[in-house]
């Protein structure tokens, strides 16, 4: 796919992020906006996956573990066909599919299961990518993360894990976009130097700026030819990125849109495409 | 006389188990963290290397890893002591195993006061409380090493998150090869219509122990091993209430939240009757000689007996 038709549909999922929010009247948009590029090129370029089956056994494997960010996951699921758009307009409400946090027992179609509690998916991603490897298999196992959930003593249990156990069919994806809920993760608790740190654990670490196709592209390419190690893909993002009035602030990691500033976003995002 | 056919910990059925259904089944996987020795995994190890991994000390990676087998689509089995992996891993138990309602069933080691010398930080008397609270999650605790052998083979049965609570200390086997076993559904091992001591784990050796006091003093007691916490078998539980009157239950374990805990819900529902529980007065172990502890901390079958006479005056 041609890295204009990336952007388009990054551009779409920006708006259907943007819209889906609203809609709700809660939820988080920062870090749905920062990791719009890494889902796009991952789910439209990458990832073995077929929305008519999303539970077809040859499939590669997803794990959002900053689960707040569903969002982005589900408007990148739409696209691709898993559900109908409009089902997008029920998040967060009674009876969706589309729970405030991503919810297996809803049977929505793409999620292989409940996350949101932080720090919980790169251990589930390893155990996958480890039984992939008993049972011989090349699916491979992708973890998206935030950049201050490397917080969480869990993480760094399993990042040793994926190491040791060498789960180079194991890529976790850092959306490093250095905010938080309290402030700058730099101010709250530091978690840099983050590529010292995963190679010091035994990882393949790649530095690149996660809202350029192109690096992101190269990124998940060398993932695939890794031989040995687990890869961790840091992504520089910005949060909120594509909305002027969101971008590095972090009150809007999650804080309600009103119409007005709907409105004023759509007509951002539509001008970057134009 | 109960008649008893050996002396051997729990723990060994346990293992015992996942050898025998690692054989039939090459979907098991069993996982352990570091301490796959003392929890008796380390037989299914060796001989099913490729389907075998220790995460080191990490229980939240260790739980963590087990999900994602279920997702993969194994069927793996995860053990360390008791207060580690229901407590250190309780989130991971709780949001990602069964709110996905994930094929990952726990062992639990080293449960109870029996634990003995290494004292009260390892002693685990709250698991009952803190995982059968959960949706999903079935809960069992067998008496002796010939029914938690039953409970790991049976267990795979259901899909669908199984905790199964064992012990480290020799206890006596009292039940059979052809002892029914099923899960949820309890066994009255000897009928009685005066008391019904229900009890779990451990405790129902005390409990058939005081059943013979008993008698020799004209009560007879009905007893009924409650082997499956939960789904608790909620009949034969209003059954013996409105048979005897009167029940005491019997649990290595704190009395909040456990076996007398679970028990009291289902009569306070339907058929309610004076209760008595035996079990650890909520407080923390201690070290020690693990019969001594049973004796201190009220857990013999003498406790069994005193707490019977008390609930009689109550019926």
């Amino acid at each position: 796919m041609k890295i204009a038709d990336l952007q388009l549909i990054s551009a779409n999922v920006r708006k259907n992020i943007i819209k889906m929010l609203e809609a709700a009247g809660s939820g988080h948009p920062g870090g749905s906006l920062s990791s719009v590029e890494l889902m796009v090129s991952l789910y439209f370029q990458h990832m073995k996956f077929n929305p008519k089956d999303a539970s077809d056994p040859d499939r590669d494997y997803f794990i959002l573990s900053k689960g707040h960010v569903c969002p982005v996951l589900y408007a990148v699921l739409a696209q691709l066909g898993c559900f109908d758009n409009d089902e997008l307009y029920t998040l967060r409400k009674e009876g969706s599919r589309l729970q405030g946090h991503p919810a297996k027992d809803k049977k929505l179609p793409g999620i292989e299961v409940s996350t949101g509690s932080l720090g919980y998916g790169l251990s589930i991603g390893a155990g996958i990518a480890a039984g992939m490897k008993q049972a011989n298999k090349n699916n491979k196992v992708y973890v998206l993360m935030g950049d201050g959930e490397q917080q969480e003593g869990s993480v760094w249990e399993a990042a040793m894990a994926a190491a040791h156990f060498k789960l180079n069919n194991l890529c976790a994806i850092i959306d490093n976009n250095g905010l938080q809920i309290d402030g700058t993760v730099n101010d709250v608790m530091n978690v840099n130097p983050l590529s010292d740190k995963y190679t010091s654990f035994g990882w393949h670490v790649i530095n690149i700026n996660g809202h350029n196709l192109d690096e992101v592209d190269k990124a998940y390419l060398e993932f695939k030819t890794e031989k040995e190690k687990p890869t961790a893909i840091i992504a520089k993002t910005v949060k909120g990125k594509g909305v002027s009035y969101m971008e590095n602030l972090a009150e809007w990691h999650g804080k309600v849109l009103s119409k007005e500033l709907m409105e004023k976003a759509l007509n951002e995002i539509d001008a970057s495409v134009k | 006389m109960v008649e008893v056919f050996g002396n051997k910990a729990t723990r060994f059925g346990f293992g015992e188990g996942l050898v025998e259904l690692g054989k039939e089944n090459p979907k098991i996987f069993v996982l352990g963290a570091d301490t796959v020795s003392s929890v008796a995994i380390n037989s299914f190890g060796k001989m099913f290397p490729d389907r075998f991994l220790n995460v080191g000390i990490a229980e939240t990676n260790l739980v963590g890893m087990a999900a994602g087998l279920a997702i993969a689509g194994f069927i793996p089995f995860v053990s360390t002591y008791g207060v580690f992996v229901s407590g250190r891993a309780w989130e991971q138990i709780r949001t990602t195993v069964c709110y996905s309602n994930l094929n990952v069933k726990i062992g639990g080691s080293h449960s109870g006061l029996m634990v003995g010398p290494d004292g009260a930080t390892h002693q685990a008397l709250e698991e009952i409380a803190i995982m059968r609270c959960l949706p999903k999650m079935k809960v069992i605790v067998p008496c002796d090493l010939v029914e938690t052998r039953k409970a790991v083979i049976s267990s795979v049965c259901c899909d669908g998150p199984v905790y199964i609570r064992y012990g480290r200390e020799n206890t006596p086997i009292f039940t059979k090869d052809n002892t029914p076993f099923e899960i949820g559904k309890a066994n009255i091992l000897i009928d009685g219509k005066d008391v019904a001591i229900i009890a779990c784990g451990t405790m129902v050796y005390e409990a058939l122990m005081a059943a013979e006091i008993l008698e020799k003093k004209g009560i007879k007691a009905k007893v009924i091993n409650v082997h499956t916490i939960k789904p608790m078998d909620e009949k034969i539980v209003i059954a013996a209430a409105k048979e005897c009157g009167a029940i005491v239950t019997a649990e290595e374990h704190q009395i909040y939240g456990g076996l007398g805990s679970a028990v009291s819900e289902v009569l306070v529902k339907n058929f309610a009757v004076p209760v008595e529980m035996v079990g650890v007065g909520d407080k923390f172990g201690e070290s020690g000689e693990p019969i001594n502890l049973m004796i201190k901390y009220g857990l013999k079958d003498i406790n069994i007996v005193d707490a019977v006479l008390k609930v009689l005056k109550r019926k």
